[in-house]
């Protein structure tokens, strides 16, 4: 039995091979989503006009030293409204994700431990929920409680808990099932315990993955909204609020904020997946 | 001190039925079929038989994983309820505690053994802080490892060190019985013996008594005193090891007997069919 020693002595992995899993396209969107957050969190030093007031003598102006990008239809300066919109886009979206995460754990859990009937009545509420398309479902919380970004926030964040509770619900059932999780149980710990203490840390990582993947699609879903009006409200910067805005100007002949507001949604979700896609592929690589 | 008549565990009329399928493809399962058996104190009793024999679910049962649909089990020379409160499971889990089969799968691959350990020594003996520590270096030696490990995960283990990990947290509970479900079956030859004999001096030096599930013949000699031979939730044979080994008494046992792979052994193809196939052709 001396012949036994341990495998790797305290040799733990550490972030050291981070940029290796990363690849060039998982360095370039994390340096992206980096980029993004650095503009929404510091919106107000690097902004160089105040976004929401303009002067129309100005509107239409291309890019100058004064206005870096150029100016909207009221005059406002769009590099400075592009700073603030960062930050209602990646709000909302982080709520989205914080809320359908934490929700679908918690079923996922719930159906995990009891399973047979529990597992079987959730299993029956998810499809119900999966009837609805999110933005319609979106769009009934706006005629019922009214427009903002509150109200589409909580209401898309409803409709993706279904998808995060699918997904978390079969790798906590998967988890449910290894000898570790009966042997906590034979000590008498509660359920509670059993699933917080020792389920819930080893489903972490399709929980983060399925955040980065969401995140995308709650970004999208909730320009679109506010694409539509019903998310954020006017004269509030939004990207997606921004594409629809810069909608007349474009048939005028002007399609710089459409354009810029559109890239950047689309630059930030494709960062975005290209994480979570990253995170899924590191998790079922682990995984032999 | 307990004499040798004491038994620790008591099983009457123990049964239990799994349903499979739904519809017309809705079969069931007697997993248990009315068993009845004793341990006494301080033995070692193998239960052997083929899969699905139901051997598996008498040590859930025993240790409270499935719940019986009849039948009652003594542990300790207390009834164990049928849905146990919380204060009761704790009560069995200080009587009886079990090892599994698959050692990576039993011990969570986040939480260092310490952290493994540490929870059965606070959950049951409310020991914590420097105490657990040394309770845990204590385990760990007598199971063959050293301190060092008590920082490593399971991970960083193999299976032999994994498996003797999951005999020190179930003895961190100080129980009178251990339940060791194909504790060794997923373990190399070598290491196997190791194992073996670890679990014997254990059991020597600790005054525990056994129930040692198996489905390999090979190994119930090293370890136990008697024997029980399951096949299709009943029990079909009882006695001490070298009796039912050298001179089985129920044919399906020596049918078991016959099929154990060994040095020079040729699979009879016609022996292999009989055990699967009905009781009345392997009984002719």
């Amino acid at each position: 039995m001396s012949a036994e020693t341990l495998a790797r002595p305290a040799a733990r992995r550490r972030g050291g091979d981070l940029a290796v899993w990363l690849g060039p396209l998982g360095i370039a969107a994390a340096v992206i989503i980096a980029l993004i957050t650095l503009a929404a969190l510091f919106a107000p030093l690097i902004a160089t006009h105040d976004p929401d007031i303009g002067s129309v003598v100005q509107r239409y102006q291309g890019p100058s030293a004064e206005h870096l990008l150029g100016t909207d239809q009221s005059g406002r300066d769009l590099f400075s409204r592009l700073l603030y919109g960062a930050r209602t886009s990646l709000f909302g979206a982080a709520v989205v994700v914080l809320l359908a995460g934490g929700g679908g754990a918690v079923l996922a859990l719930v159906a995990a431990w009891f399973g047979r009937n529990v597992d079987a009545f959730l299993g029956r509420v998810l499809d119900l929920l999966f009837a609805f398309p999110n933005l319609l479902l979106a769009i009934l919380a706006v005629a019922v409680f009214g427009t903002g970004l509150a109200q589409v926030t909580i209401a898309l964040a409803i409709s993706y808990v279904p998808y995060t509770a699918r997904v978390l619900r079969s790798v906590a059932l998967r988890e449910r099932r290894l000898a570790y999780v009966q042997a906590a149980e034979l000590q008498g710990l509660s359920g509670l315990v059993v699933s917080l203490r020792h389920i819930l840390p080893n489903i972490v990582p399709q929980i983060l993955t399925g955040a980065a993947i969401n995140f995308g699609y709650a970004m999208i879903d909730l320009a679109a909204l506010s694409f539509l009006g019903l998310g954020v409200q006017p004269p509030t910067a939004d990207w997606g609020l921004m594409v629809s805005q810069g909608k007349d100007s474009l048939l005028q002949g002007y399609p710089q904020q459409s354009m810029l507001a559109g890239t950047c949604i689309v630059v930030a979700v494709a960062a975005f997946s290209v994480i979570g896609e990253r995170l899924g592929g590191r998790k079922a690589g682990g995984r032999a | 001190m307990s004499t040798t008549a004491e038994n620790v565990i008591e099983i009457s009329g123990l049964c239990k039925q799994f349903t499979t399928g739904r519809g017309r493809k809705r079969r069931t399962v007697r997993a248990l079929d009315d068993v009845s058996l004793t341990v006494a104190d301080g033995s070692c009793l193998a239960v052997v038989g083929e899969s699905g024999s139901g051997k598996s679910t008498l040590a859930r049962v025993l240790v409270g994983l499935e719940r019986a649909d009849a039948g009652e089990v003594v542990l300790a020379g207390r009834p164990v309820a049928q849905r146990p409160r919380r204060a009761e499971r704790r009560a069995r889990a200080r009587d009886v505690q079990m090892v599994f089969q698959d050692p990576s799968g039993s011990l969570n691959r986040r939480r260092t053994v310490e952290a493994a350990i540490g929870e059965v020594l606070a959950a049951h003996h409310r020991v914590t802080g420097s105490d657990a520590r040394r309770r845990i270096d204590d385990l760990l030696d007598q199971v063959g490892l050293r301190p060092a490990h008590a920082r490593a995960l399971p991970g960083e283990l193999s299976g032999g060190q994994q498996q003797r990990v999951a005999i020190a947290r179930a003895l961190a509970a100080e129980p009178r019985v251990l339940v060791l479900d194909e504790a060794v079956a997923a373990l190399d030859v070598s290491v196997q013996a190791q194992v073996l004999n670890l679990l014997a001096e254990i059991r020597r030096a600790r005054r525990l008594t056994y129930l040692f599930i198996t489905h390999d013949l090979s190994v119930v000699r090293q370890v136990s005193d008697e024997v029980v031979v399951m096949r299709r939730g009943q029990v079909v044979e009882r006695g001490s090891t070298d009796q039912v080994l050298d001179h089985p008494r129920h044919p399906y046992t020596v049918l078991l007997r016959d099929s154990a792979p060994r040095p020079g052994w040729r699979p009879r193809l016609s022996i292999n069919s009989d055990i699967s196939s009905d009781t009345a052709e392997a009984e002719a």
